[in-house]
Order: structure tokens, then C-alpha cells, then sequence
């Protein structure tokens, strides 16, 4: 637990609250970020544009956080480039085949209590967690 | 355009979010991950603060006829609990602990122009892609036809 930090994880995860209500509130849609993306990727009419915006947000966001948090964008995982880019297709491909991801299903479903995303945020933190011990406990922790 | 505005805004408040809660550094999600080690709880308070804001702010803005700035609310429109969510939310999570990242975080630390995380979203593009290619041939028509998770609430 030596890494441990309640009180600005608590805080950013308002903050990340906030923003899904601003953007609920404001445009009518779910801030779901896989969903997001997906959007742009795969256009739709007259749906593309806020997608567009949203995700350039959170880029100006990144970049206040490299000018004034840099230590946010600390990477001090033992990964080969090939487990980066093998997680980053499992994660493309499994947050469009269970229609979201942590934010979509784990904050927005979540809250408005529903079964479909409580269930799929239980599935991906047990997934998570199984191939979390596989890499720390029988691989010494670098894959 | 105040829309695309405070979509802007939006998006750069859950980026900072994101960092100052620490989950654009994958050993917190990693750490979280870890029930079995050196157990890092961080995640489950970040979860707790969104959680918490927007279970409340849902249920306030959800009676207001209409959004701000949009005709109408787009929620999602799928109640199944089904194959294709529990085996999609397995494949994430099992790349969420591979690479400890997962969508949002993954986009906003491309500010920080790390090659790992360049990879990172460029396999999950990639991913997303082969989702389109295996999947909407099998017949999903609607999600085909309206894109992604959620249609206009009156269209359900």
C-alpha cells in the first residue's frame, strides 16, 4: 500500500465525474471514452464533430498535465513493446465488443445502476486482475 | 457551437481528472490490479469520487426535458446481459492489466508523447478496427447502422 493516495485519487475522480455530468448535462450524451473514439473512427452524420472536440480536450487537458504534473505521466511498468501493443489491440478490441470501457461501463453504467455495466465492470477488473497475477506471479512481472 | 465548446471543456477536465487521480500512471492501475501483492487501492477511490458526482448529477439532469445545448438525450440502449459484453469486457480487462492502460487515460497521456503510449493507441485504433471488420459482418445491423454504444433515447 506504499503507493497509496486516497485524497487526490478522490478528488480526480470527482473531477472525472464532473466532467461526464458537464458533458451529459450540456450535449445529452454518456462520457464514455472507448465509445468516443469509436465514433470518430467510425463516422457517423452529424454525430462526429463533439467527438472531435471532446478528444481534443482531453489532449489540451494532457498537456496541462505534462506542464504542470508531469509526474502524471510517470511509466515505471516492465513491458516489452509487444505487450504494449497486444494490450492495446485487446483493449480496442474487447471495449467495442462490450460496448465500453472503465469510464462508459465503470463510472457513467455504474452509477445509473445498470446490470449490464456493473456486470461488465465486475468481468473486466476480475480479467484484469487474473492477468495481473499471471504477470507478477509466474512471469516476475515483465512481459 | 457552445456543444462543441463544452465538449472541449469536458474533455479537459476528465483528462485532469484522469492525472491528478493517478490513473494516467499504469503502475496505479497495475497496483490496483494486484489483490495479490503489493495491493494499491488508489483505483477504488477514483471509482468512488466519479461514482458518487455522477450517480447524483445522472438522476438531476436526466429529468430536464432536454440537454443545454442538444435536441435530446442519448443514452444507451442495450439492458442484455449477454456473450458479446461479458467476453468484450474480459478481452479489455485482460489488455487493461497487460498494459495498465485503458481508453481514457491512454488518449490524454498521448500529450506526454511517449513512444509506449503512442503504440499503445495506435493498437487500440487498430483493435477497434478489427472489431469492425469481425463483428458488424455477423449482422449487428443497428450498432452498424448507429455507430457505437448509444442511439437517441426516442429511437429505442
Amino acid at each position: 500500500m506504499e503507493n497509496f493516495t486516497p485524497v487526490s485519487s478522490l478528488i480526480g475522480g470527482l473531477m472525472i465525474g464532473l466532467a461526464a455530468a458537464g458533458l451529459l448535462l450540456c450535449t445529452g450524451q454518456v462520457a464514455g471514452i472507448s465509445g468516443i473514439v469509436a465514433g470518430v473512427l467510425r463516422p457517423v452524420k452529424n454525430d462526429v464533430a463533439w467527438r472531435v472536440w471532446f478528444i481534443a480536450g482531453m489532449l489540451a487537458g494532457g498537456i496541462a498535465l505534462r506542464l504542470y504534473l508531469p509526474h502524471a505521466f510517470t511509466f515505471t511498468l516492465a513491458r516489452s513493446a509487444g505487450a504494449i501493443a497486444l494490450a492495446g489491440l485487446l483493449v480496442g478490441f474487447g471495449t467495442r465488443l462490450g460496448n465500453g470501457c472503465t469510464s462508459g461501463h465503470g463510472v457513467c453504467g455504474v452509477s445509473r445502476l445498470s446490470p449490464r455495466s456493473i456486470t461488465a465492470t465486475l468481468t473486466f477488473i476480475a480479467a484484469g486482475a487474473a492477468v495481473v497475477y499471471i504477470v507478477n506471479h509466474w512471469f516476475g512481472g515483465y512481459v | 457551437m457552445k456543444r462543441l465548446a463544452t465538449a472541449f471543456v469536458s474533455g479537459c477536465v476528465f483528462a485532469l481528472g484522469l492525472g491528478i487521480s493517478g490513473m494516467t500512471q499504469p503502475s496505479k492501475v497495475v497496483g490496483f490490479l494486484d489483490f495479490f501483492g503489493h495491493w494499491d487501492p488508489s483505483l477504488a477511490f477514483v471509482m468512488i469520487g466519479a461514482n458518487a458526482f455522477y450517480f447524483i448529477a445522472w438522476r438531476l439532469i436526466v429529468r430536464r426535458p432536454a440537454p443545454l445545448f442538444s435536441p435530446r438525450f442519448v443514452v444507451p440502449w442495450r439492458t442484455a446481459i449477454d456473450r458479446p459484453l461479458l467476453a468484450g469486457a474480459a478481452i479489455f480487462g485482460a489488455g487493461w492489466g497487460l498494459g495498465g492502460f485503458c481508453p481514457g487515460p491512454a488518449i490524454a497521456s498521448l500529450a506526454s508523447g511517449s513512444g509506449t503510449v503512442i503504440l499503445f493507441v495506435l493498437a487500440m485504433v487498430a483493435g477497434m478496427y478489427l472489431h469492425v471488420l469481425i463483428v458488424y459482418p455477423l449482422g449487428d445491423t443497428r450498432a452498424a447502422q448507429h455507430g457505437d454504444l448509444a442511439v437517441p433515447a426516442g429511437d429505442s
